[in-house]
């Protein structure tokens, strides 16, 4: 019986929050310790769900005991199990991160906000009500325009600024959609939705084609797909680097939601919406892939290289999302996995070397020697590597299962040159970008003979985490995959998933 | 009635849209809280147009009001509310902070964070 358990990757981060704000808000140091205790009982409670949901169950969670589809309900399923593990083990890397680095001593409320910001995240995978996931999406923003805003800075402000207008402007787009579908179908419960719309004559289907459409128009906002992306690259670009870290995960959140809608409410299956947004998809996921590895290629700064390195991670996801096969999806969440981790450590990485090169920092022009030289070095050599999916790391299996998976789609092969080309052009960016920034230094006598000043090893060892957790994924790449295939198969079945919400009936 | 309400929302929308398109963060709030009043009442529509009629299972009542459209509006109105307050302060200290208050970011190489070599 798992009881409460579901809610509590919800309701945890957000009574921690409001209790870091009242109780300790002038002690970074307790902070810190129930922060870091707080993420470690999260990736506990989230692996608990993970082996639950691991039997092929689907758990219904009624809050305030209301039945659906009148009341509120969360629903773990394979998926959702999957996401909240993710969410929950890059949290508290990356947490390390920031603590071994003193970022989140720059500026005030750094570990409240944080774990806002997870509970939004973590309700926004496990909810299971339309209206439920808008108010989710509202609580993962506003924490991450606080986060966004950490240490402040002018330009970090105006970045701000304007990640919170289009955001606004995106949540506005929502509010429009829920409408729409709530006066064509009268429930906003996703599992309800999903038989209401099937009732739907074809003739009178025009408002629910429109409202499925601004839905995807939404969730393709939140994924940052071109030409919805201008919000991403200066966003990602001037946050903290802990924080543009954690927003690797939040690019997937618009992936997560549009997998789900249009599996289990939009499925293939449903004649109206049939083919509304395939193509959209393949066609703006292939634009995405090839404008992110291009701006990698012609970044000038270390910043905007990680942040176009995320847009082509979002892209490659994309296209293997567009297929809504089984084979397509399972690789999809695979490749989610991998660029979570993979583009978490590249900001990560990205930081280290703007802290350590003093007046250069994240200009791609030659700089100072860093220290901790070749530690560093090697460290971006293995985050180019599974960035650009080269093997033996998890990039090159899951671009491996795109490809493997997309190969009858009418669009192959489009999405295999766009795929195999723009690897190539993404390691010509990266080993453009580390060339100058490792080789090219320039010594002066002065600074060889001082003795480097001692550095603080935590941030490394996240550093290093982050990278093990991708040989992790490549090496158990046979269990993962199992999982998620059983995922992909009880996503493309949604009958199990709306009868275990609506009960019986 | 009908005509009244989308017309309103319709210009709300436009207006709205117009402002947010604007170089300068103040009309650009502006539009923002002119769309968020435009999503509010196209949401009370969506629970479709009822004047004068209960929302509560009444005995004797045969017609009603829809009740969640109105549940809705208001977490929107909360949501949107406090969302407002956020850029108002944020666009204060970015204005503060950079002496302007265009909303598009300065070139690049000008940034003194980073520090051009």
């Amino acid at each position: 019986m798992i009881g409460h358990w579901i809610v509590v990757p919800v309701v945890l981060p957000a009574v921690l929050a409001a209790v870091l704000t009242l109780a300790m808000r002038h002690h970074i140091g307790l902070q810190r310790v129930f922060s870091v205790a707080g993420s470690v009982a999260l990736l506990a409670v989230a692996l608990g769900l993970l082996g639950h949901a691991g039997t092929g169950a689907i758990e219904v969670y009624e809050l305030g005991n209301w039945p659906a589809p009148f009341g509120i309900v969360l629903v773990l399923d394979r998926l959702s199990a999957v996401m909240v593990v993710l969410t929950a083990a890059l949290a508290l890397i990356v947490l390390l991160y920031a603590i071994g680095t003193g970022w989140d001593a720059r500026g005030r409320n750094f570990h409240p906000l944080w774990q806002f910001q997870l509970m939004g995240i973590c309700g926004a995978f496990l909810t299971g009500d339309a209206f439920n996931l808008f108010v989710f999406f509202e609580v993962l923003l506003i924490a991450s325009y606080g986060l966004m805003i950490h240490a402040g800075g002018a330009r970090r402000l105006k970045a701000g600024v304007q990640y919170v207008i289009y955001n606004l402007l995106g949540s506005t787009l929502f509010l429009f959609a829920l409408g729409t579908l709530y006066a064509v179908t009268g429930t906003l419960n996703m599992a309800d939705l999903a038989l209401r719309a099937a009732e739907i004559p074809a003739g009178d289907s025009a408002l629910l084609r429109v409202g499925a459409m601004l839905l995807f128009l939404v969730f393709a906002i939140k994924a940052a797909l071109l030409p919805l992306h201008f919000w991403l690259p200066n966003t990602y670009a001037e946050a903290p680097a802990p924080v543009a870290a954690l927003f690797a995960i939040m690019t997937k959140v618009g992936a997560y939601a549009i997998l789900r809608f249009y599996t289990l409410v939009f499925g293939p299956d449903l004649g109206v919406t049939a083919a509304l947004i395939d193509r959209i998809l393949i066609y703006g996921a292939i634009l995405t892939l090839v404008v992110g590895m291009i701006g990698v290629l012609g970044a000038r700064r270390l910043g905007r290289l990680a942040a176009f390195a995320a847009i082509g991670s979002m892209g490659t996801l994309l296209v293997a999302i567009a297929g809504f096969t089984e084979a397509s999806t399972a690789a999809a969440v695979y490749y989610t996995l991998h660029s979570t981790l993979a583009g978490a450590l590249l900001f990560l990485v990205v930081d280290l070397v703007r802290e350590r090169r003093g007046a250069t920092a994240g200009a791609l022009v030659p700089g100072p020697r860093l220290a901790q030289h070749g530690m560093i070095t090697a460290l971006w050599f293995g985050t180019a590597i599974a960035i650009a999916g080269m093997p033996p790391l998890s990039g090159f299996l899951g671009k491996l299962l795109i490809l493997d998976a997309t190969r009858h789609m009418e669009a192959v092969w489009l999405i295999w040159a766009a795929i195999l080309a723009t690897s190539l052009v993404a390691i010509l960016g990266l080993a453009q970008a580390g060339s100058v920034v490792f080789w090219k230094t320039t010594d002066s006598a002065d600074s060889a003979g001082t003795p480097p000043a001692p550095q603080p090893a935590l941030p490394l060892v996240a550093c290093f985490t982050l990278l093990g957790g991708i040989v992790a994924l490549a090496v158990f790449a046979g269990p993962v995959m199992r999982y998620l295939e059983a995922m992909a198969a009880q996503l493309h079945a949604p009958a199990a998933y709306i009868a275990a919400v609506l009960g019986q009936g | 009635m009908e005509l009244l309400m989308a017309s309103a929302i319709g210009l709300m929308t436009a207006a709205g849209l117009y402002l947010v398109l604007r170089l300068r963060t103040f009309p650009v709030i502006l539009g923002l809280s002119l769309l968020t009043y435009a999503v509010n009442l196209f949401l009370f529509a969506s629970g479709r147009l009822a004047v004068n009629m209960p929302p509560v299972l009444r005995k004797g009542v045969e017609t009603y009001s829809d009740p969640l459209p109105q549940a809705l509006v208001l977490t929107a109105i909360v949501i949107s509310f406090g969302m407002t307050a956020v850029v108002v302060m944020m666009a204060l200290g970015a204005y503060l902070t950079a002496r302007n208050d265009d909303v598009t970011l300065p070139p690049e190489d000008d940034a003194t964070r980073e520090g051009e070599a």
